[in-house]
C-alpha cells in the first residue's frame, strides 16, 4: 500500500474535478452516460450510485483518487465495442481497468468519465502446449496462466511481484517485468498478439500468431501504453519450458559499493543470472523481522543471485557466480540446497513491501532505473537524502536490471513528512535521470510521475508522444490526462521545483 | 549529438520539408531490394558514424545509425559479446540504422527474439526536422510510449534514425549442430516437440528432407542436449559456414532463389505460427525458426501466397522480386488508419521514404 495522501495535494490540475462543473451539471452528465449505456449492458453491469463506484476510485496507488461518473462491467467483446462507440459518440473519457494493482495511478478514474472494468474477461480460452502459446482474456491473472501451463512443463515468464492478483491486460498496459526479466524478458518479449478495440470501438489485432506481422510493429508501442492507445480484451502469450532446476546464492557484503561492483562483475563475466536482486541493511532488518529467513543482519547489502537450467548447467554456473562474488569481497556466501531453501531465500525479497508496512505508518515506493554500474552511487546518494529530508529509506533493487525500488518511510498524517517524502522521491527520480537512467522501470507513469516526465523528455519529445496518442485515439477518449504531461504542467513544475540549482537564474525569487 | 554531420542532415530535412521534396534514406544499400520503390533524393546517413558508448558490463551499446554493422559486431566480439538476433547482412557495407529500420533477424530469432526486442532507445530526426529521443540505455524503461521499438522494421517511414541503444549479450559459450533426415511434416512435429522442452535450441533449417539443428548455450547444457537428441553431429567449422549462409542468405537455397528471381519468380517470406502444417505451395521451400519462417521460391501469384499465409495465421512478404509496390501484405483497415495517423504524427509532409512500406504511406 502506498501512502494515503490528500488527493487535492497531489492530483494533477488537469485531473482534479474542474471547479466550473457544478453538482447539477455533473448529475446531468451522469444521467446522459447512464441513458446511453443502459440499453447496451445488463442492468447489473452498469454502476453509477456513489456506494457502487467508490470501490473504483483508485488503483494500487491509493494516494490518488477520483470518483468516476459510472462504471461499466461488460461481459462480451460486443458489449465493450458498444460501450466504446457510445462513449466516443458523446465524448466521455474511458479508463480501462483490470485488477487495479497498478502502482502509478494508471487506472485512476476520470471525474467526468467512465471506468471500463474488464474483470469479467477472466477465461483462459486456449492453451496449446505444442505451439507453447496461451490465448487468454485480459482479466486472467498473471499467475493463473503459469498454473494452467504447469502440467505441460511450461510457464509464463514475466513474474511481477503482484502476480497472484495482477491481470495480463494490466501487464500489457504497463509492460510489466519481474525478478526474472533480465534473462527472460519483459511483457513485450513474451506477448505475440493483443486483441482489443480502438477508442472508436473498432476491433483490432496487434501482432499475430507468427513471430512478426505486416506493417509497423504496433504491438511494440501498444504494450506499455498504459491504456491510452487501445482497450485490450484478449492476449496471446508465449509459454516457456520450465527449467529443470533453479538454485540461489545469498551473498553478504560489508559495503554497498562492493555489492554494486559485484553486480557489474557478474554480468561482465558473461553470466546472465535468472535473477539478481539486492537489499540494503535497513531492508534486510525489516524483512528478517517479518519472515525470519536467516538473513545476515550485519551485511551492508545482500545479493540474491539465481541460476537455472539443467542440473549440469546450474552447477557450472553457480561455481562461476561464487567465484565472481567471492572475488568482489562477499563476506558470506550461501547456496540453496533445496527448493524449500531457495524459496526461503526469496521470501524476504518478495515480502519487502509488507515488511516495510510493518515498520512505518506509510511508505512511498519509487521505481527508477539506472545503469547497473551506478548502483553504489545511487545508494550513497539516497543515504545523503535520508539526512537531508530527515526520513528513512529501505532499498530493494532488481539489481540485474538496475531497477530501484527505494521505499521511503513516512507518516502521512504529518503534512510536513508527506511534503518531505514527495521531495525525497522527486530527488531520487531526478538523480536517476542524471545518472543516465529513467524515472520508471516497470510501474508506469500513470498520474504519479507526470511531473518527472518533464525532467526526462524535451517539449518536442512530449509533443511527439502526444502525436502518437492522436494517431490511435484522435479525440483523446482513452485514459486522458495520464502518461504525457501537458506543456503547461511542465512549465509549472519547472517553476516550482528548483533542480539542484541548475535552473536558470537561481538567485531570482520565484514566490 | 550536436555535430556537423547531424547538422547537415537536419538542414537537408528542413530544406526537403520546405520544398516538399521526398528523401530516400540510405545507408550501405544492402537491402535496397527490400520493400517498395522510393522516388526521392538519396539521403546518405553514413556520415553519422561511430560507437558512442559501449560498456560490456552494462550489456548496452549506443551506436550512431550510419556505423557499419560489421564495425559494431567486431567491437562486440572483442569483448565476447554479440547481437544475439543475428541480423542478416546480405552483403558488405550494411549499417546499424538499416538493420533497425528493416527489422530483419537471422536464424536465432525464435530462441532469443528479434531486432525490436533488443532496441532500448533511439534518437530520431522526425519530419519536422526535430531531433527527439525515446527509451534510453537501461533494460527496463516504461517512461512514455515505447517509440524506439516501433522504429524497428519501420522502413524509414517515421524519420531518420540517428542513434540507437541496443541490448547485447555474451556470446554462447558452446554450440553444436546436428542433422536429421526427416520429411517436412515430421520435421515440424519434431521441432515443436523439442521446443516445449528445456533444451538449448538456437536455430533450425529444413530443406529437401534434411533438418539441421543448432544448440547453443552453457557447455553442460549443450552436451546433455546433444546426447539426448541424437542425429548426426556436424563438424563445427562446416556448421559455422552453414549458419552464416542461412543468416546472410548466401546458402545454396538462396543462390538458387536469386537465379529464379532473375528468371521472373519471387522469393517469398512467410511468417506463420511454428505449428502451421506444411503449406503445400508449389516451388522450393526452406523452413527456418522452428517452422515460423518459411521461404518459398515460386511464380505463383501474390494473392495465392497471401491467402495461404493468412489462413495459417501469418503473412507473406515478396522478399525479392514480385510486383512493384506490393512487397508487404496489406493490413486491416483499422490498422491502416493507425499507420496513416503515425505517418502524419512523425512526418506530416510525407518526405521520408514514401512508398517503401506501403504505396500510400
Amino acid at each position: 500500500m502506498n501512502a494515503p495522501t490528500p488527493a487535492e495535494a497531489l492530483a494533477p490540475p488537469a485531473l482534479a474535478a474542474p471547479a466550473a462543473v457544478s453538482a447539477a451539471e455533473r448529475a446531468a452528465r451522469q444521467q446522459q452516460i447512464v441513458a446511453a449505456l443502459r440499453p447496451l449492458l445488463p442492468a447489473h453491469a452498469l454502476l453509477h450510485s456513489r456506494e457502487d463506484t467508490v470501490p473504483y476510485e483508485c488503483d494500487g496507488l491509493t494516494a490518488y483518487r477520483a470518483l468516476p461518473l459510472a462504471v461499466a462491467l461488460p461481459e462480451t467483446e460486443a458489449q465493450v465495442a458498444a460501450v466504446l462507440k457510445a462513449c466516443h459518440a458523446i465524448g466521455v473519457p474511458v479508463v480501462a481497468r483490470g485488477a487495479g494493482t497498478g502502482l502509478s495511478g494508471g487506472a485512476m478514474p476520470h471525474t467526468e468519465g467512465l471506468v471500463l472494468s474488464l474483470a469479467k474477461f477472466n477465461k483462459i480460452l486456449k492453451l496449446d502446449p505444442l505451439a507453447r502459446t496461451a490465448v487468454v482474456q485480459c482479466g486472467v491473472r498473471n499467475l493463473a496462466i503459469s498454473e494452467a501451463a504447469a502440467p505441460f512443463g511450461l510457464y509464463y515468464a514475466p513474474d511481477p511481484s503482484s502476480q497472484i492478483a495482477c491481470t495480463i491486460g494490466g501487464n500489457v498496459a504497463e509492460n510489466s517485468g519481474g525478478v526474472h526479466c533480465l534473462k527472460y524478458g519483459l511483457t513485450v518479449h513474451n506477448v505475440l498478439k493483443v486483441r482489443g478495440f480502438t477508442a472508436e470501438g473498432e476491433a483490432v489485432e496487434f501482432g499475430s500468431d507468427a513471430l512478426d506481422c505486416a506493417g509497423l510493429d504496433l504491438l511494440a508501442v501498444v504494450i506499455g501504453s498504459e491504456g491510452m492507445l487501445a482497450v485490450t480484451t484478449e492476449v496471446t502469450v508465449k509459454l516457456t519450458p520450465k527449467p529443470q532446476l533453479a538454485r540461489c546464492i545469498m551473498a553478504s557484503f560489508g559495503d554497498v559499493r562492493d555489492a554494486g561492483n559485484a553486480v557489474a562483475a557478474v554480468i561482465a563475466a558473461g553470466i546472465i543470472p535468472a535473477g539478481l536482486e539486492m537489499m540494503d541493511k535497513p531492508m534486510t532488518a525489516a524483512v528478517e523481522d517479518f519472515v525470519r529467513a536467516g538473513y545476515d543482519l550485519d551485511a551492508a547489502a545482500i545479493l540474491l543471485c539465481e541460476s537455472d537450467g539443467t542440473p549440469e548447467e546450474v552447477e557450472e554456473e553457480i561455481g562461476r557466480m561464487l567465484a565472481v562474488l567471492g572475488g568482489c569481497g562477499a563476506t558470506r556466501l550461501q547456496v540453496s540446497e533445496s527448493e524449500a531453501q531457495r524459496l526461503t531465500f526469496w521470501s524476504g525479497r518478495k515480502n519487502a513491501f509488507p515488511a516495510s508496512g510493518r515498520i512505518s505508518p506509510d511508505y512511498m515506493c519509487m521505481d527508477s532505473t539506472i545503469p547497473r554500474k551506478r548502483l553504489a552511487d545511487i545508494l550513497i546518494a539516497i543515504a545523503e537524502m535520508e539526512k537531508k529530508y530527515e526520513l528513512r529509506c529501505c532499498n530493494v533493487f532488481h539489481a540485474g536490471d538496475g531497477n530501484l525500488h527505494p521505499l521511503i518511510l513516512f507518516d502521512a498524517n504529518d503534512p510536513d513528512q508527506l511534503h518531505r517524502c514527495e521531495q525525497f522521491g522527486a530527488d531520487i527520480l531526478e538523480t536517476s535521470v542524471a545518472l543516465g537512467g529513467t524515472v520508471t522501470g516497470e510501474h508506469g507513469v500513470g498520474v504519479e510521475k507526470l511531473s518527472s516526465m518533464c525532467v526526462q523528455f524535451s517539449p518536442e519529445e512530449r509533443t511527439q508522444m502526444v502525436a502518437v496518442k492522436t494517431a490511435f485515439d484522435p479525440v483523446g477518449t482513452l485514459n486522458p490526462g495520464k502518461v504525457i504531461p501537458t506543456l503547461h504542467r511542465c512549465a509549472e513544475y519547472g517553476r516550482m521545483h528548483v533542480k539542484k540549482g541548475l535552473l536558470p537564474f537561481p538567485e531570482l525569487e520565484r514566490f | 549529438m550536436a555535430d556537423a554531420a547531424l547538422d547537415a542532415i537536419v538542414d537537408r530535412v528542413r530544406a526537403a520539408r520546405a520544398d516538399k521534396t521526398p528523401l530516400a534514406i540510405t545507408g550501405g544499400g544492402t537491402k535496397a531490394f527490400y520493400g517498395g520503390p522510393v522516388t526521392g533524393a538519396p539521403l546518405d546517413v553514413r556520415p553519422l558514424a561511430g560507437i558512442s558508448s559501449y560498456e560490456p558490463s552494462e550489456l548496452v551499446v549506443t551506436v550512431r545509425a550510419g556505423t557499419p554493422l560489421a564495425e559494431l559486431e567486431a567491437a562486440l566480439a572483442e569483448k565476447g559479446q554479440c547481437l544475439p538476433f543475428e541480423p542478416p547482412r546480405f552483403a558488405a557495407g550494411g549499417t546499424v540504422g538499416g538493420m533497425v529500420a528493416a527489422g530483419l533477424s537471422g536464424p536465432a530469432r525464435p530462441a532469443v527474439g528479434g531486432v525490436r526486442d533488443y532496441v532500448l532507445g533511439a534518437t530520431l530526426l522526425n519530419g519536422k526536422a526535430e531531433v527527439v529521443s525515446f527509451g534510453g540505455q537501461v533494460m527496463k524503461n516504461v517512461a512514455g510510449y515505447d517509440v524506439s521499438r516501433l522504429l524497428a522494421g519501420s522502413m524509414g517511414l517515421l524519420g531518420v534514425l540517428c542513434e540507437v541503444s541496443l541490448k547485447v549479450l555474451p556470446q554462447p559459450v558452446a554450440a553444436a549442430t546436428l542433422r536429421f533426415e526427416l520429411d517436412e511434416a515430421a520435421a515440424l512435429r519434431q521441432l515443436n516437440t523439442w521446443g516445449g522442452q528445456p533444451l538449448p535450441l538456437s536455430a533450425s533449417a529444413w530443406w529437401d528432407g534434411m533438418l539441421v539443428l543448432r544448440l547453443a548455450g552453457a557447455a553442460a547444457a549443450v552436451q546433455s542436449a546433444k546426447r539426448a537428441l541424437g542425429g548426426e553431429v556436424i563438424d563445427a567449422a562446416l556448421a559455422a559456414g552453414f549458419w552464416q549462409g542461412m543468416r546472410d542468405q548466401t546458402d545454396e537455397f538462396f543462390v538458387g532463389a536469386a537465379k529464379a528471381v532473375q528468371g521472373g519468380a519471387t522469393l517469398w517470406r512467410l511468417a506463420v505460427p511454428q505449428t502451421a502444417p506444411p503449406l503445400g505451395l508449389p516451388g522450393e521451400q526452406l523452413l527456418e525458426w522452428g517452422g515460423a519462417q518459411r521461404w518459398v521460391v515460386t511464380s505463383a501469384p501474390a494473392p495465392a501466397l497471401r491467402d495461404v499465409a493468412a489462413r495459417a495465421g501469418g503473412h507473406a512478404t515478396a522478399f525479392r522480386g514480385g510486383a512493384q509496390g506490393d512487397a508487404f501484405a496489406p493490413v486491416a483497415p483499422a490498422l491502416m488508419t493507425i499507420h496513416r495517423g503515425l505517418k502524419h504524427a512523425f512526418d506530416p509532409d510525407r518526405i521520408f521514404n514514401p512508398g517503401r512500406l506501403y504505396p500510400e504511406l
